[in-house]
């Protein structure tokens, strides 16, 4: 079952890959900033499946890009995979020093804490007048292995690269899923004191997978930072976190592969919305969030799963 | 001395501000177990209603008494009637589903109404500064106040008052008291809770808007004022303890205190003095200040 999932996501993301020329350029720019956002979906995802909410996840996103735009800008390094790793690292060593107090809590009060600490970094960022500010500042296109390319050969290069990155995460983190820290979430968020008395320490559990997240949501914020081509404090606004919580909704935590096709169908349902009524498309966004609690409660990857159960006996 | 005069002046005025905003909040919040998203929605709305209350009263030399008065009572009940729509018409539709969950309806919500408000009043903003002017100043020492700041802590101050009253010796207050102890057991005893949902909300709403209306000849009214109060009101009542009237007034002291300090002492951190406080009040009080831990269930 694991391997025929890895099978079909490889097929899937090879395809995506190899049909890249012939795709208009509106929608390789959109897919990989889709994808880009998909990698912090996943790590919501991690935290969601324990019953955690992060209201603040976007403080991640934002170390990310940070770091992507600070090495560039004061070291002068240009590398994509050196930046990527790197603003994965970061925000992934946030993560663990501030996971010693968030792993703590839990249902709202995490929600409310993680809010907290990513409004601690905006008000740094707006207020740091050398970075730009509220305004923020440019990053400088990336290398890839000395190669510079520019235009419309930069932007397949982008798309590529977080296509890559998306697969890896998405075996890791599938792989992950499957391992008995994995597995044990469901139950967290059941029951934790049932899973203490298992011998597992839930805080520490809850500490690696806010690890995880927050590494994550670093890779994500390194190639938006990359595509988008600039970064600003709004990256780190609690507005930014709801967003990626709303795909996390959208997307259902059922499986990986929903972070990437919600955040996709997320995407593309703003830029129509924005194209079509441009002063409204906060409310056809809220509606169709609202429409997903209400309906869909678990999320797009449940009509897949309905599907399936529909076909096979229940067991 | 004149710094420290002025700390603690500015500091109660954004103080009362804060605890006006975050009353209906913790209230919602204590009664209900939601925390709504949408209370930035109920402040916007209240700050236009009575921004548009302004530029119809002030310009027809009415009595000031009367602009003051009708700016708050449209502001009202705009945010009345627009709390009972969303109670009755969507929240009553998730009532039991995880707290976090219902969360993520008020952001709903929120969305929409935030579109809802350009397609009613328009992209542009809105000054409402003539109620400042009619109030006029006070001289004190050095500094000069405003007479409309004062007003604002005045009323924050009788609302604190009447909010413990109402808790504490109203039949309403004590029926709240019940269901927020046990909401199962008071249904069982004939408390219709529904109702009480139903009112709370609507008072909740009514104290967002009452929140907004104030603050609307203080700033400019345009778009996206409801997306800053909503975290600043969370700060608030997390740091004193969700779903506590004493706690968002103390946490509204705090903060409005932390922050008066910080503008005039080191302006850089002002921005994030605030979510500082409550990073570190979460670190040592998880629940906030004013309530206690509860039972995990086994």
């Amino acid at each position: 079952m694991a391997t025929r999932a890895n099978l079909v996501g490889a097929v899937c993301f090879i395809l995506l890959a190899a049909i890249a020329p012939a795709l208009p350029g509106w929608f390789l720019s959109l897919t990989t900033i889709a994808f880009a956002n998909a990698l912090v979906v996943l790590g919501l995802i991690i935290l969601w499946r324990t019953g955690l909410v992060p209201f603040g996840q976007a403080l991640y996103y934002c170390a990310g890009a940070y770091t992507v735009a600070l090495l560039a800008r004061w070291f002068k390094v240009s590398d994509a995979f050196v930046l990527i790793i790197l603003g994965g690292v970061i925000a992934g060593l946030i993560a663990f020093l501030i996971g010693f107090l968030l792993a703590r809590y839990r249902e709202i009060f995490f929600a409310m804490l993680s809010l907290a600490l990513s409004m601690i970094l905006y008000g740094v960022l707006v207020k740091t007048e050398s970075l730009g500010s509220t305004d923020g500042f440019s990053v400088e296109p990336p290398t890839f292995l000395g190669w510079a390319p520019h235009g419309q050969a930069l932007g397949f290069a982008l798309y590529w690269l977080v296509l890559a990155v998306c697969a890896i995460s998405a075996v890791l983190v599938s792989a992950y899923f499957r391992t008995a820290a994995g597995a044990l979430a469901v139950p967290i968020r059941d029951n934790e004191i049932r899973v203490e008395f298992l011998g597992v320490s839930v805080n520490r559990l809850i500490h690696i997978k806010l690890v995880i997240a927050g590494t994550l949501g670093g890779f994500g914020g390194a190639l938006g930072a990359m595509t988008i081509g600039h970064v600003d404090p709004a990256m780190s606004y609690w507005t930014t976190s709801g967003g990626f919580v709303f795909v996390t909704i959208l997307a259902g935590a059922g499986s990986v592969a929903a972070a990437f096709v919600g955040s996709l169908v997320f995407e593309i349902v703003r830029s129509i919305a924005v194209d079509v009524l441009p002063g409204f498309w906060q409310l056809i966004l809220g509606s169709v969030l609202l429409l997903t609690i209400l309906f869909l409660p678990e999320g797009l990857g449940s009509i897949a799963t309905r599907f399936r159960r529909s076909k096979e006996p229940a067991t | 001395m004149l710094t420290a005069f002025a700390i603690v002046t500015d500091g109660l005025v954004y103080a009362a501000y804060l605890f006006l905003v975050a009353v209906g909040l913790t209230l919602i919040f204590g009664v209900m177990k939601i925390l709504n998203v949408t209370h930035g929605s109920f402040y916007a709305f209240g700050a236009y209603g009575a921004a548009t209350a302004v530029g119809i009263y002030w310009d027809r030399g009415l009595p000031d008494a009367g602009g003051f008065l009708f700016m708050v009572l449209l502001a009202m009940a705009i945010g009345l009637v627009i709390g009972l729509i969303l109670e009755r018409g969507i929240l009553r539709l998730v009532y039991g589903k995880d707290e976090v969950v219902i969360v993520l309806v008020t952001y709903a919500v929120f969305l929409i109404l935030e579109d809802v408000i350009t397609l009613i009043w328009g992209p542009r903003s809105y000054a409402a500064y003539q109620p400042m002017v009619a109030a006029g100043n006070v001289d004190v020492g050095n500094l000069t106040l405003a007479n409309y700041d004062i007003g604002l802590v005045v009323l924050a101050a009788l609302l604190a008052v009447l909010s413990f009253f109402a808790l504490k010796r109203t039949r309403f207050g004590r029926l709240l008291a019940v269901v927020i102890f046990d909401r199962e057991t008071a249904a069982a005893f004939g408390v219709n809770v529904t109702v009480v949902y139903t009112i709370t909300f609507a008072i909740g709403a009514i104290l967002g808007a009452l929140g907004g209306a104030v603050m609307a000849p203080k700033i400019s009214v345009t778009l996206g004022i409801g997306v800053e109060v909503i975290v600043l009101a969370f700060a608030v009542v997390a740091i004193g303890g969700m779903g506590s009237v004493e706690g968002a007034l103390v946490g509204a002291l705090i903060v409005g205190i932390c922050r008066a300090a910080a503008v005039h002492l080191v302006p850089q951190i002002e921005l994030f003095i605030i979510y500082g406080v409550m990073a570190l009040v979460l670190a040592f009080r998880p629940y906030g200040l004013f309530t206690r831990a509860q039972p995990r269930k086994i």
